[in-house]
């Protein structure tokens, strides 16, 4: 689904990744670990598309697209989406309005007909159930106002609208109490299906109790360090991520 | 960025297109044989004619106004034509009589005027250059008692309506594009609400200027007696030329004791090209006297259009416990300026009045709030809510903003709230991420903003007026 080659990103003139290599199939769940500053969110913002990031060298190809060719909102109808770690605020749109907007535009580019308001109430309140959030939320402007658990929630409730192939999570468990975590699990497993892939970036082993990942990433300075199974993500938990980088220039002296 | 704000594209204006009709066009230049000639044309009593000279000659001792946060050129009054009219009888008596151009017009304007298409029952009063063509619904109207007609017939059918209150808000010696108008004015809306009538539809007037080198001088007039309600709304566009034309309209409202006149505007008129060429200078000024106590007047408007807008619509609060609102939302895009406002001047006790202006600049536009208000030393318990938003699209464009406040009475109680954003990237970014592109984006924020002075729209007009705003940011986004 997903293989990036190579890929170095700089932003203002300062290279934040330098050669990573990803391959994520369908199906699949990747955890993205590192360290502050090692790269994860560039990652992530790179994948959707954020222009201030310069690819300077390498490529990424989805379901057989050169994604660097595309753009944002290309990639979102695509099927890739990215749940935000800091969630911006549009005040006056009401988020069911954003929400059926963005859902009929990715309709539209994949030759579906608008849903019509009924049927987009109806699909809404199904998910707002799974995500346990109050009715309201949908009527008031996006974002604004919401604590931080309600906006990461919002982000997964969005991701549960326009059921993307492939979710970028962005430090979604950032700031969330364990009960607020787990409803954020909940609705990410609720989709964990044969088509679809996550990629799941995050600081703490913590998330992936709920989530249970299929491979697990060490990145650190603009690069993937050491892959692994999910037993890794616990071993960072104790170990820190010190010895990675040891083991990795031990690798490179030898 | 992907997104280039600061790329400016050539915008289509829609309602660009000319209309090949037979016309009477009066000599271009203004003097008092001109006057005379529109006042003959008119067929207007005499005391209407000299309420006209009076005009002018005060007009004569006046300077342009150049204190607004605008530039342009000189006008050459004199190489303006005053008066405009398709060759046809005026004041056709059916919809059958008017000249079928100018129906088909009006359609490809989106205004229907066979009344059977009327589906939400609204009044049309459909002004083309310097004359009304046809008023919908009139009959219809007449039942309970509300006229609503050409100003000229008005003049011809109401004589001492608008003989009491021709000037009664706007005198003619207000201001220099006021008393302009009152020498010249041709035509425009006359409205009279009885005592006790709530008006049963909506009432509105097109205007529509076709002709080439002509000057549109409307002037409306709106009464609402005792206990009364009114909702008006008027809607302005024009053909794309190079050259600049002026329309100086004056507006007066009066509302009577416990009476409600709300007043909705969607000014599109041609905003002249990308290099700032053309483009109507709509130099307009709008007044409300609230003159009865309780009596309500609401101004809504939704400024898109024109090269440069000058106008300040405002209330007079004279009666005690009177209502004055002021919903602005007014866009600049590529060279255009606009200096726009409102003034509430409160008289009488307990009023109060809620300003909420929404400016927002790309391209290379220039966008300015202007607004007073004034308390006087009598208007005790006085209130005034000022809420006040500039969005700024691009880094050429610019927002200014000059409240001026008055206070004469310790027990006013005033609120002053201001903000200037910067149309944000993450915001876009965040919207083209959910699948939307960065000028649909740009849209929805935008009228995200706007949504407070929408609101106070009639419904169907606030789906226009969210239209007409994504079409006037067309080309603000690259």
């Amino acid at each position: 689904m997903l293989e990036i080659r190579n890929l170095h990103v700089s932003i203002a003139d300062q290279e934040i990744i330098k050669g990573l290599n990803l391959k994520v199939k369908a199906g699949e769940v990747h955890s993205i670990m590192g360290p502050n500053g090692s790269g994860k969110s560039t990652l992530a913002q790179v994948l959707a598309g954020r222009a201030s990031y310069v690819v300077t060298e390498g490529e990424i190809i989805f379901e057989g697209k050169d994604l660097l060719e595309l753009a944002p909102e290309e990639r979102a109808c695509e099927g890739i989406f990215m749940a935000f770690q800091y969630p911006v605020e549009i005040p006056g749109v009401a988020n069911t309005y954003l929400l059926r907007e963005a859902l009929n535009s990715i309709r539209k580019y994949r030759g579906l007909e608008p849903l019509k308001h009924v049927e987009f109430a109806r699909l809404a309140k199904e998910k707002m159930g799974i995500m346990g959030m109050a009715d309201n939320l949908l009527k008031r402007s996006v974002n604004e106002g919401f604590s931080g658990g309600e906006k990461k929630k919002n982000e997964i409730f969005q991701m549960q609208i326009l059921e993307p192939k492939l979710a970028i999570l962005d430090e979604t468990d950032s700031g969330l109490d364990i009960d607020a975590l787990k409803v954020v699990a909940d609705g990410v497993n609720a989709l964990r299906s044969p088509e679809r892939a996550f990629v799941i970036i995050t600081h703490y082993q913590r998330l992936l109790d709920y989530i249970v990942p299929d491979f697990v990433h060490v990145l650190v300075d603009g690069r993937i360090l050491k892959s692994g199974g999910k037993e890794l993500a616990f071993e960072l938990e104790d170990r820190g991520y010190g010895w990675v980088e040891e083991e990795a220039r031990k690798a490179v002296n030898n | 960025m992907s997104i280039d704000l600061e790329k400016l594209a050539e915008q289509e204006y829609k309602y660009g297109f000319f209309t090949d009709i037979e016309q009477e066009i009066a000599p271009k230049g203004l003097g008092e044989d001109t006057i005379r000639l529109i006042s003959s044309k008119k067929q207007e009593p005499e005391w209407l004619l000299e309420w006209r000279l009076k005009a002018y000659r005060h007009w004569l001792t006046m300077k342009e106004p150049r204190w607004a946060h605008v530039s342009f050129p000189p006008i050459d009054y004199q190489n303006i034509s005053y008066y405009a009219a398709p060759k046809v009888k005026v004041g056709p008596k059916s919809l059958d009589e008017i000249d079928p151009e100018i129906r088909k017009t009006y359609e490809k304007l989106g205004i229907p005027l066979d009344e059977q298409m009327m589906l939400a029952g609204v009044a049309v009063d459909a002004v083309f250059d310097s004359v009304s063509v046809i008023t919908t619904f009139k009959e219809k109207l007449a039942e309970v008692g509300v006229i609503f007609c050409s100003i000229s017939d008005a003049v011809r059918e109401h004589p001492a309506l608008v003989k009491k209150y021709l000037g009664f808000v706007v005198p003619q010696n207000d201001n220099f594009y006021a008393a302009l108008n009152s020498a010249v004015f041709t035509d425009g809306s006359f409205v009279y609400i009885p005592k006790g009538v709530r008006c049963p539809m909506e009432l509105s007037t097109y205007f529509r200027i076709n002709a080439e080198s002509t000057g549109q001088f409307e002037r409306t007039l709106i009464i609402a007696e005792e206990g009364s309600y009114v909702s008006y709304l008027e809607g302005c566009t024009a053909p794309k030329r190079d050259e600049n034309q002026l329309h100086a309209a004056v507006v007066e409202l009066i509302a009577h004791k416990d009476a409600t006149i709300k007043y909705s505007t969607i000014q599109n008129w041609y905003p002249g090209n990308a290099e700032g060429e053309g483009g109507i200078y709509n130099f307009v000024t709008k007044r409300g006297r609230c003159v009865g106590r309780n009596s309500h007047i609401s101004w809504t408007q939704v400024e898109t259009g024109s090269a440069i807008t000058w106008k300040y619509p405002s209330c007079i609060l004279e009666g005690d416990g009177s209502v004055g609102e002021f919903y602005s939302v007014a866009l600049t895009n590529r060279r255009q300026q606009a200096d726009t406002g409102t003034k509430m001047i409160h008289i009488g006790k307990n009023t109060s009045s809620t300003i909420v202006s929404k400016g927002i600049s790309a391209g290379h536009g220039q966008n300015t709030y202007r607004g007073l208000v004034q308390i006087g030393k009598d208007a005790s318990g006085a209130r005034n809510y000022t809420q006040c938003d500039s969005m700024l699209i691009g880094d050429k464009c610019g927002a200014h903003t000059f409240p001026y406040i008055e206070v004469k009475n310790s027990t006013a109680q005033m609120e002053h709230e201001a903000s200037t954003s910067k149309i944000g990237e993450d915001q876009i970014f965040y919207c083209q991420q959910r699948g939307l592109s960065a000028e649909n984006a740009v849209s929805l924020i935008v009228n995200g903003f706007c949504k407070e002075v929408f609101k106070e729209l009639p419904f169907e007009f606030a789906i226009e007026a969210e239209k007409l705003l994504s079409i006037s940011l067309e080309g603000s986004v690259g």
